[in-house]
This record gives C-alpha cells, sequence and structure tokens, in this order.
C-alpha cells in the first residue's frame, strides 16, 4: 500500500544554505511516526515545507488520502494543504488569542464550511444549520480533547497545557487524515506530558489519524513512535524502530558528539 | 495614598515644567514700548498646576496597575453587560430609540445638523472596523472610498440627472469595484507598507479630483447637489435635514445589522483569525487573500455609502472634503472607540465628532483639550472606550 505521505530528495535552500538536503521521508497509515534531531537540524523547516508556507527548491511531497489517488504536494498554497487533509500545531503556540476557547476550534472548520458574505449577512436556513453544526462539531471536539470547561474563555486566558490541547484540537477540526504535531510536549510538566501521551494514541486509535511528530522529549517518542526519522544539519542520518535508533551509531554521535573529535 | 515618590517626581514635573515654558508664560516683550514684563505669578501657576496634575496622573496609573493586578477575570464593558441582561435589553433599547425618534423635533437644526455628520461617522467607522478591528488591515485611504461614493451621486446627478435613492446601490457597487481594485495589487502588503500604500492611494483619488477639470469640476467641486426627495416629493430646507437624519438613522442601523451578523459569522472569524496571526490561519485552511480582500471590499462598500449622503447632506462637495485628515479622524473614531468593537465604534464616533463641536465654549483650546483628552482614552483605556465581547455559546450539559 501507497504511504500516505511520502517525501522524496526534498532540499530547501535558503540563499547559500541547505536547510534540508534530499530528505527522504514516508509515513504509513495508522502510524506514529517521529522526526528528532538537534536543534536546528532541519525538524520544523521540514512541516514548513510540506504545509506550504517556504516554497521548496527541490524534490517530490505526494500525499494519498485513505481512499483517494496520490496528490503532488508541491506548490500548493498553505490553505489548500490543509484542505487536501494534513493539519498542524506551531512549535511557539499561536492561537488566536482575540477569540474564544470555542472559535479557535471553529476556525479550523472553516475550510470544511461554504457559507460567503452575503449568507452570513442574510442568514438564509442553510446558513443557520450550518453555523448550528459547526457549533455542535467544534463542541464534541473539546469535548474529546477534554476543554469543554473552557469553552467560553478567551484562548489566551488558558494553562499552558490546555492551550497546547487546544492547538491539537483546532488541527482535529480541519478534518485531517495526517496530524504534524511540532514539539506538543515543549514546556510542559511530566503530568501533562503523560496526558498527552495518551491523547495522541488516542487519537490514533480512535480518530483514525497518522501523525508525524516533531520533540525533544526522548522518553515520549521513545514510548510513542513506531517510526522514528532522524535528521541532522538537513540530511536524513537514520530510520528504524526506536530501538534501532537507540542503537544506532550515527545518531549517537549527532546528539552526544564524536569522541575522536575531542581528543 | 499617594507615595512620598510621587510627591517627589511630582514636585520635579512642576519644577520642569516651570523652566520649559518660562519664555512663554513669563516673559512678555511690548515690541511698541520696546519693554519687558515679568509675569513672576505665572511661574507659579505653572508649577502648582503641573504638580497636581502629575500626582493625579501618576495616582490613576497605579490604580490601573492594581486594578489589573487583583482581578485576571477581565470585566465586561458596562454597555455589554446592560445588553446582555434581557430585563435592562429592552427599556435600554426602547429609551435609545425615544431619544434619537424625538431629537431633530426637539432640539434646533444646528445640533441636528451635527449629528447627522456624527452618524455618518458612525457608518464609516463601522465600516473602518471591517478593515481595521477586525481583519488588521491598516488602511489610511480609507477616504477615497467616501469620496468615490460621494462623487458618483455628484457626477451622476449632474449629468443624468439621477435620484438619491438610486445611486445609493450603484454607489456601494462602485465602491465595492474600488476596493476590490485597490485591494488586488496592495493587500499582498502588511502592516505599515499597507499603511504607506493605502495612504499614497488615498491622496492619488484626491489629487486626481483636483486636477481632472473636465471630470470632476477641480477644485471648485460640484454644487447644487439636491436633497434626497420622498417620493417624489420634495422638501423644504428644514424639513430636508430632518428627513436625511432619519435616512442615515436607517443605513446606520442596517450597517449595525449586518456587521453584527459578519461579526460572528464564518466570514467574521477568519478575519480575526487573521488579525491575530496569519501564518496560524492560513495553516487552518484560510485562504488569506481572498479573506483579505474581502473586507477591504466590504469598507469600501460601506465608505461609498457613507460619501453618498454626505453628499446629499451639504449639497456641495469638493476635493478639500476627502483630505488624509479625514481617513486620520475616521481612524481614531475605530482606535478610541475600542477595535473590533461595533458598540464602541458607535461610541467613539459620537464622542469624537461631536465633542469638538460642543468644545466650542472653550473657543481657541478646542483642539488642545480634544487632544489631551484623546490621549488620555489611549493611556487610560488603551483598548477602546468600549472593547470587543466574543460571542457566548451556551450548551446543555449532556455527559456527566
Amino acid at each position: 500500500m501507497e504511504p500516505i505521505l511520502n517525501v522524496k530528495n526534498l532540499t530547501m535552500n535558503f540563499g547559500g544554505l541547505k536547510a534540508l538536503d534530499t530528505v527522504n521521508i514516508a509515513v504509513e497509515k495508522g502510524q506514529i511516526a517521529a522526526l528528532i534531531g538537534p536543534n536546528g537540524a532541519g525538524k520544523t523547516t521540514f512541516f514548513n515545507c510540506i504545509t506550504g508556507i517556504y516554497e521548496v527548491s527541490e524534490g517530490r511531497m505526494e500525499i494519498t488520502p485513505p481512499g483517494k489517488s496520490t496528490q503532488e504536494l508541491k506548490g500548493l498554497k498553505t490553505n489548500v494543504v490543509t484542505e487536501r487533509g494534513l493539519a498542524r500545531t506551531f512549535q511557539n503556540i499561536r492561537l488566536f488569542e482575540g477569540m474564544t476557547v470555542l472559535e479557535n476550534v471553529m476556525i479550523g472548520r472553516h475550510c470544511r464550511l461554504k457559507s460567503g458574505i452575503f449568507s452570513a449577512m442574510l442568514r438564509p436556513s442553510s446558513q443557520k444549520d450550518e453555523e448550528k453544526k459547526a457549533v455542535n462539531d467544534s463542541y464534541k471536539i473539546l469535548e474529546k480533547i477534554g476543554l469543554e470547561q473552557y469553552v467560553n474563555e478567551m484562548a489566551v486566558n488558558l494553562p499552558y497545557g490546555a492551550q497546547r490541547r487546544l492547538e491539537i484540537a483546532r488541527a482535529l477540526a480541519t478534518d485531517p487524515f495526517l496530524l504534524l504535531l511540532d514539539e506538543p510536549a515543549a514546556g510542559m510538566n511530566p503530568q501533562e506530558t503523560k496526558e498527552l501521551d495518551d491523547l495522541i494514541i488516542w487519537l490514533r486509535d480512535n480518530e483514525n489519524l497518522s501523525i508525524l511528530l516533531i520533540e525533544h522529549d526522548m522518553k515520549l517518542v521513545m514510548s510513542l513512535s513506531d517510526n522514528i526519522h532522524v535528521v541532522d544539519y538537513g540530511k536524513k542520518i537514520a530510520e528504524g524502530t526506536p530501538e534501532e535508533v537507540k542503537s544506532n551509531p550515527d545518531v549517537i554521535k549527532a546528539y552526544l558528539g564524536d569522541e575522536s573529535e575531542d581528543a | 495614598m499617594v507615595t512620598k515618590k510621587e510627591i517627589k517626581l511630582s514636585f520635579f514635573i512642576g519644577l520642569w515644567f516651570m523652566v520649559l515654558t518660562f519664555p512663554i508664560m513669563v516673559i512678555k516683550v511690548n515690541t511698541i514700548t520696546n519693554t519687558v514684563i515679568f509675569r513672576w505669578p505665572n511661574l507659579l501657576w505653572v508649577g502648582i498646576v503641573c504638580f497636581f496634575a502629575s500626582l493625579i496622573w501618576n495616582y490613576l496609573l497605579r490604580m490601573k496597575e492594581e486594578k489589573k493586578k487583583a482581578d485576571t477575570k477581565d470585566d465586561i464593558p458596562i454597555v455589554h453587560r446592560l445588553l446582555q441582561n434581557e430585563k435592562f435589553k429592552i427599556p435600554f433599547l426602547a429609551a435609545l430609540a425615544i431619544f434619537f425618534l424625538l431629537y431633530p423635533f426637539v432640539f434646533s437644526m444646528y445640533h441636528t445638523s451635527i449629528l447627522i455628520s456624527a452618524l455618518i461617522y458612525v457608518m464609516l467607522g463601522l465600516g473602518l472596523n471591517i478593515v481595521v478591528g477586525l481583519a488588521g488591515l491598516l488602511d489610511l485611504g480609507y477616504v477615497a472610498f467616501y469620496a468615490v461614493g460621494a462623487y458618483t451621486y455628484a457626477l451622476l446627478n449632474l449629468h443624468f440627472g439621477i435620484s438619491f435613492w438610486v445611486v445609493l446601490p450603484i454607489s456601494a457597487v462602485f465602491g465595492a469595484i474600488a476596493g476590490t481594485l485597490l485591494g488586488y495589487p496592495v493587500l499582498r502588503l502588511r502592516g505599515d507598507y499597507l499603511a504607506i500604500v493605502t495612504l499614497g492611494f488615498g491622496e492619488i483619488i484626491r489629487i486626481v479630483l483636483e486636477n481632472w477639470d473636465d471630470f470632476s469640476n477641480g477644485p471648485r467641486g460640484i454644487g447644487n447637489i439636491p436633497a434626497p426627495s420622498f417620493f417624489g416629493h420634495q422638501f423644504g430646507q428644514h424639513d430636508s435635514v430632518i428627513y436625511i437624519y432619519f435616512i442615515v438613522i436607517g443605513l446606520v442601523l442596517m450597517t449595525i445589522f449586518f456587521v453584527n451578523r459578519l461579526e460572528n459569522s464564518r466570514i467574521g472569524r477568519a478575519w480575526i483569525a487573521l488579525r491575530d496571526d496569519e501564518i496560524a490561519c492560513q495553516a487552518m485552511g484560510i485562504d488569506k487573500f481572498k479573506t483579505k480582500l474581502t473586507a477591504f471590499t466590504l469598507g469600501a462598500t460601506w465608505a461609498a455609502l457613507g460619501g453618498v449622503v454626505f453628499a446629499a447632506k451639504t449639497s456641495f462637495i469638493n476635493p478639500m472634503s476627502f483630505t488624509i485628515w479625514e481617513s486620520i479622524t475616521i481612524l481614531c473614531v475605530v482606535v478610541i472607540g475600542g477595535m473590533g468593537s461595533a458598540i464602541g465604534v458607535i461610541a467613539g464616533a459620537l464622542v469624537l465628532i461631536l465633542l469638538p463641536e460642543y468644545l466650542r465654549a472653550v473657543a481657541e483650546y478646542r483642539m488642545l483639550v480634544f487632544g489631551a483628552l484623546q490621549v488620555i482614552v489611549m493611556v487610560f483605556k488603551p483598548e477602546g472606550l468600549i472593547r470587543s465581547v466574543r460571542k457566548i455559546y451556551k450548551f446543555k450539559k449532556v455527559k456527566e
């Protein structure tokens, strides 16, 4: 079966700097894949490339949504990528601060709704029904993520862990088949990380999602991932199950340095 | 109550102002008799006034900080609380309706006329609020679309004799077209760059109107623009003002009605998301460009409607009515009223337009007092007179 995300020879140049150099990453359906690497290795750049925030220099990025044919992502605008079923969260939380928690999730529903200016002004029954459904769907998502007690709070007033979860809720609202999580556990305490661990597994098992995550918390990565990709200086240096990656000499070198260099 | 530190600070501020204002407040040169008079008492007054002003200022600033610390839960503005309370809502709105209904019959034509201008600014403010307050696009050339509306009426009437009521929808369409035409190339820019480009565009429109003599009559403007008719009946001057007053009230109500609906719709939420975080907004599947363009176009539509009413009210327009100062005034209405808050913008327009008129009592200090008030509002209420409050959705607790 085709992998649902298949990135081939992805290269990203910033002027003379090669942030990503012929990277190949494939994510299978129903998998939790992790992308790890030292700081500045190009992990977030990878996310920005596939979601269309950066215009990639070379390579192919193919997606095969469940039950659909293979499509190329290269050259698509960010919002179109989201419409095709890739949703992401951000390393530094990027919520809409002037809106309530529910409205943040409703923004996620945006690309699945239709009503335009005139129907907003005149409110025909089709618009009312759509709006009502959007509110209810969004509320259901909040219930799933466990944020329903905050429903009418301003997003900015939420505790830190809840803000991270809200980002995931917002991404879920776009009906994705692949969820891209950029350091979801950053800054969380052990208790919150544990809950996140459960949430991610729950999402895979119950929401029919595949997940690709960037994370520095190795305990979380090792316990969650089916498959780990390691990048360093824009190059992919290893791939495999947590056990394989843990014992890979190149990975140890990238994280801990080379003994011969210190001598 | 007042700390020692504040007293000390205020003392030095008083002293500093005594030095600063010494040349203008104390020395008086009589050029005819060639004598210099030193008005020492003035120096004392400056010192005392500045000392107490500084004391109050610092005290209020401290109170504001303490209040912020005390309640982390943000308090809802009183107007919103009134409107949310069903018991007060109806009498409150009824009282407001009666006031505005009787206004032109109780007060003189002068007062009605001022209120009409203020209400036109309510329309313009609500229109610009879509662009600046909701979508976060800083537009400094908003007056251009106001001019488009006004000249649409003036010219169509001059050449083809088309009446007010027919022009109203036409001008809305023209405004929308102008908004789209300008928006299309410039909305790729953001922030300050967008502000500069729109500023330039506003000036271009004015300069074209000023110099394209055959088209717009140049700086001489267009006169004898007829007031709106009532099913073919033309009112006398006095009744005509009252009639326009009610037309504006109607248009303002329509604006509030639509803007309110837009704010809590799919499009309105997209605007706010775009304002809060452009990248996250796109990542959530919102087409940035399309969303910006709708905001810009809608804003322009309301400006054009306002322009038609303005032309009908003044019966004479020339390019001098559409300078950059108009854009800035409308922007002030939005910022001081409260960005993104419709009620705030309405309050802002009424305060900002009516206040200078009624401040004529303080004659030459009018603009000084006006400016000081603006500064005070921005220091103590940076979110505007009445800040925006998002809609609350109620859910039945199903699961327990």
